[in-house]
């Protein structure tokens, strides 16, 4: 029974693929996870872009929206409504070819990822040899979709919101890569189902979750730091601060051009924190072992909203980083930290069992992030500003 | 061969052609990302996985976007009032036809000696991490070298001069 | 046509069309665009010959295009900054009117 309910959707779709001839079957079950995808993940949305506007209403001190349906529950259908029949405004010099293909790279792009996450046993799309590979090569394409938007746009804001968010990214893909090698280091293999089932086991009724560790704590941290940065969301979003550069690299796009940005940044978002949660969270096992009867979809779930609920959290909470600001902690404090991490997670490996590795790499990682913090502190000499232009 | 073939190579040479046909130059920059993903593509059908994400990931990921921020510095995107093609240009396509002539004359001669199907190679990440540390070390060691003094003297060559150097 | 022929005419199609690009355009960007398309068909070809020849095991052809891919990406940022640095002299890329060594 818990077995049935756990592989509900497996089971479904096996049933579902069982009326089809033998030959339609491999192209079917790969068509129906498709569908399950761009189903579920699109409604996650929904429901995320109403959390997000009713939980920053609350931390501001003031009710989210309210008017459309109880609690604002309708709100999503509202906002789709009203974005698939606004104006397509198009500039008349604007590059139309670009203009078009920006947001159609990205949506693809982010739906791309989905591909590997392994969203409970059993349930992922493809399971390949090199899957965490794949997730990053296309993450990367998403910073072209970025600069496409802001040049075709032919404004100065666009172009320089999109030349600020593709360095950001540039600058974070780095320690974001860095700090998941140290997982595929300590689990042996590039696959996330293999992640995943490297962290199912455990000790006293304690999961062996690689956030329980020195190394995965101080990993996960700077995979959340990076991911933050990746998908542009506050306190990274200089790029597409509402107060600073109108709307950033997507001023030029409205109606559905500009849903579909805001669907590919936030399916972006839930990739990523897919990943985190696979890398670090343990994926779909369960937190206890007297919780493993709860089936794995639900704790993948969880995990994945938990981090949606963190990322609202923050960008109610920070205030927002200048971009030299940025790109000096990208540079100067997350990359040798993460490197460092590395490191870390070696010499775990390498002691063996016991307590004294547990002792030897929280003592490296606190005295590593303790002489950081004060060399980056120092009191700056403020003298005349000088300015560097690009020319 | 299968039409997916015909359609990768069909999507990487128009991507290619379209890269140095263009006018604008910021449209050839896209059309080379265009050709690197046939590419990419292409080797996926040859069953390399990992040199086709690794394709994806460096060239789509790190050199278009280099290629791109290149041309926005250097005002590339404003087309020159000469015209794009250079004056010797029907010497330029000569010679490329010269070389795919001789280049298609010996692939072709040698169709009956080139090995015909074998049987699909299946290569882990597992195997490639193991080759790259025990046959291939030297030349890994020798390519982060090299990556190193190419970032350094990247950002040297590229650098403002000083004020005072002027 | 076998399928390493067939892979091994795109990829000299795909050289061809990287040469002409390098030496036709007036952009100095447009030549480090065709080379960097030249260096694609010559992966294409390393790949193609690993997975048709005898022992791919050996995964020479493979560790040879991963080698390759990282080279051409370090000369791509070099030759890109050498064109920045270029254009901040001279204030055009246009390589016909830098004809001499003088300036």
């Amino acid at each position: 029974m818990i077995e049935t309910m756990d592989q509900s959707f497996v089971l479904l779709q096996h049933w579902v693929v069982g009326f089809l001839p033998l030959a339609l079957r491999p192209f079917a079950v790969v068509v129906l996870g498709v569908v399950g995808i761009v189903a579920v993940f699109p409604g996650l949305f929904a429901l995320s872009v109403l959390l997000e506007r009713k939980g920053l209403g609350r931390m501001q001190n003031r009710l989210g929206p309210n008017r459309v349906g109880p609690y604002g529950i309708l709100q999503p259908i509202a906002d789709g409504i009203k974005s698939l029949t606004k104006e397509d405004i198009v500039p008349l010099s604007a590059d139309a070819a670009v203009h078009f293909l920006a947001p159609l790279v990205l949506v693809v792009a982010a739906f791309l990822g989905f591909a590997v996450l392994p969203m409970g046993r059993n349930m992922v799309l493809v399971d390949m040899d090199a899957s965490l590979l794949f997730y990053f090569a296309i993450g990367a394409s998403t910073e072209l979709s970025i600069f496409m938007a802001g040049w075709s746009s032919r404004n100065k804001y666009s172009l320089l919101g999109a030349m600020r968010g593709v360095a950001q990214m540039i600058s974070y893909e780095v320690p974001l890569l860095m700090s998941s090698v140290a997982v595929v280091m300590i689990s042996g293999s590039l696959s996330l189902v293999k992640i995943v089932e490297a962290q199912n086991h455990y000790t006293w009724g304690l999961p062996h979750w690689y956030i329980f560790t020195p190394w995965g704590f101080a990993g996960f941290l700077l995979y959340a730091i990076a991911s933050t940065a990746e998908t542009n969301r506050c306190p990274f979003d200089l790029p597409e601060g509402e107060s600073e550069l109108v709307a950033g690299y997507f001023t030029e796009y409205s109606g559905f051009k500009f849903a579909l940005f805001f669907l590919g940044e936030y399916l972006a978002m839930f990739s990523i924190s897919g990943i985190g949660a696979t890398l670090f969270l343990g994926g779909w096992s369960a937190p206890f072992e007297f919780l493993t009867w709860v089936p794995s979809w639900i704790w993948f779930f969880s995990k994945l909203m938990l981090s949606i609920v963190v990322f609202i959290w923050v960008r109610g909470t920070l205030p927002r980083l200048r971009q030299d600001q940025l790109m000096n902690f990208a540079w100067k404090f997350v990359l040798p930290l993460t490197m460092l991490n590395l490191f870390v997670a070696g010499l775990w490996r390498f002691l063996g069992e016991g307590w004294m590795r547990w002792v030897v790499c929280s003592a490296i990682l606190m005295v590593a992030y303790v002489a950081m913090g004060r060399i980056g502190m120092r009191r700056e000499h403020f003298g005349p500003r000088r300015y560097r232009y690009a020319e | 061969m299968s039409v997916v073939f015909y359609l990768l190579s069909g999507l990487t040479l128009a991507g290619g052609l379209a890269a140095i046909l263009l006018k604008n130059t910021v449209h050839c920059a896209l059309a080379l990302t265009v050709a690197f993903a046939g590419l990419a593509l292409l080797f996926l059908s040859l069953d390399a996985q990992f040199a086709g994400f690794a394709q994806i990931l460096v060239y789509i990921g790190a050199v278009a976007i280099l290629v791109v921020f290149a041309i926005l510095l250097t005002r590339g995107s404003e087309t020159p009032k000469d015209g794009v093609y250079s004056h010797h240009w029907p010497l330029g396509l000569v010679i490329a036809a010269g070389v795919f002539a001789v280049l298609g004359w010996a692939v072709l001669q040698s169709a009956r000696v080139l090995p015909n199907e074998t049987a699909v190679p299946s290569v882990t990440v597992l195997q490639i991490g193991n080759a790259l540390m025990s046959r291939y070390v030297l030349p890994l060691e020798i390519v982060a070298l090299l990556m190193t003094a190419a970032m350094i003297g990247a950002v040297i060559v590229a650098m403002h001069e000083k004020e005072g150097a002027k | 046509m076998t399928p390493l022929t067939s892979y091994l005419m795109v990829a000299a199609m795909l050289f061809a069309i990287g040469l002409a690009g390098a030496l036709t355009r007036r952009n100095a960007i447009l030549v480090l665009i065709g080379i960097e398309l030249m260096l694609n068909a010559a992966n294409l070809n390393l790949i193609a010959f690993w997975r048709y020849g005898p022992h791919p095991e050996a995964l020479t052809g493979m560790m040879f295009a991963i080698f390759s891919i990282a080279v051409a990406a370090a000369e791509a940022a070099v030759g890109l900054g050498l064109v920045i640095q270029i254009h901040r002299h001279a204030h055009s890329t246009d390589l016909d009117a830098m004809n001499r060594m003088k300036g």
